[in-house]
């Protein structure tokens, strides 16, 4: 008996609803993704306030200064304690002179952790006052509870 | 005429493999990457070096002083606004506040009252952005309403 050779149909799932979502979701996080992470440090944690809101317009000459929680300064990624840290500040004022400003249009940015001892606050700012910089931010996370 | 033999007509179909390798590999990326940004907030604090102001200061209009204590833990013990005792009740150091400067006329700018926060070495930092939270101002709604503006430390007490 002659048998007919029966052609075989692939077998394919309608994938158009999976594309559909999978774009979807790459369009939602591409929208929420944020690089500008650098201002943030992991041994931070800052302390939160119900009256602070997020700045409308960036700060003017930004000079970012973590404070941990044992009192280790990280300014542009090298730790410093208040007493190397005039080192590193001399450098951040060298870059806004060269820019034809003066130093008290700089902005200091303190992100102090929320544990730290308050007199290693205290003595950052201190340094940075004898830097003659007389602008500071204490940064602090919106409490919207 | 009747044709015979006609061909089959062949499905033109692209090949969604490689498409569905990028998107997938795209995917991964951007929800690995993903972080939810906590939004945060600035309490500007203007603080030249002490003794560098040519202006001098009129002696009635010397600055309220906060003073905060602590235990060996760094915990907050008491607070006195102006030698006043408050506890460590932040409610009562806002009212105390309020009732110094008045609450109906927010002076703005460089006349507005000042506070000098005077803290104990080892206080944690939270207590002292606390303080500041109560003395700079308070939520109405969804409004707030400043108070006092003008924050400065004393020198650190070691």
């Amino acid at each position: 008996m002659r048998v007919k050779a029966k052609k075989v149909d692939l077998a394919e799932g309608d994938l158009t609803p999976m594309i559909d979502m999978t774009f979807q979701l790459i369009a939602f996080f591409m929208v929420l993704i944020n690089f500008a992470q650098t201002e943030s440090n992991d041994r931070v944690k800052l302390p939160s306030s119900q009256l602070v809101k997020p700045p409308e317009a960036p700060l003017e000459f930004p000079i970012i200064l973590h404070v941990a929680q044992d009192g280790e300064i990280i300014l542009g990624g090298d730790s410093y304690t208040p007493e190397t840290l005039r080192v590193g500040l001399r450098r951040e004022i060298a870059v806004i002179t060269a820019e034809d400003k003066s130093v008290e249009d700089a902005n200091v940015v303190i992100r102090a952790h929320k544990d730290t001892a308050a007199g290693d606050v205290q003595e950052v700012i201190r340094v940075c006052q004898e830097q003659k910089l007389e602008n500071f931010a204490l940064r602090v996370k919106e409490d919207r509870t | 005429m009747k044709i015979r033999n006609r061909e089959e007509a062949v499905k033109a179909q692209l090949s969604m493999t490689s498409m569905i390798d990028i998107v997938f590999l795209l995917l991964v990326f951007f929800v690995m990457t993903f972080k939810i940004v906590e939004l945060e907030g600035d309490f500007s604090v203007r603080m030249p070096l002490a003794g560098s102001e040519s202006v001098t200061m009129d002696p009635t209009d010397l600055p309220l002083v906060l003073r905060l204590q602590a235990d060996s833990q760094g915990k907050l013990t008491s607070m006195s606004l102006n030698e006043k005792f408050l506890g460590t009740d932040f409610d009562q150091l806002r009212a105390n506040v309020v009732s110094l400067i008045g609450s109906s006329t927010p002076i703005e700018g460089d006349d507005g009252p000042e506070i000098e926060i005077d803290t104990d070495y080892n206080l944690r930092y939270e207590y002292v952005i606390r303080s500041i939270t109560a003395v700079s101002g308070y939520k109405d709604g969804n409004e707030v309403v400043k108070l006092i503006e003008k924050i400065k430390f004393a020198k650190p007490r070691r």
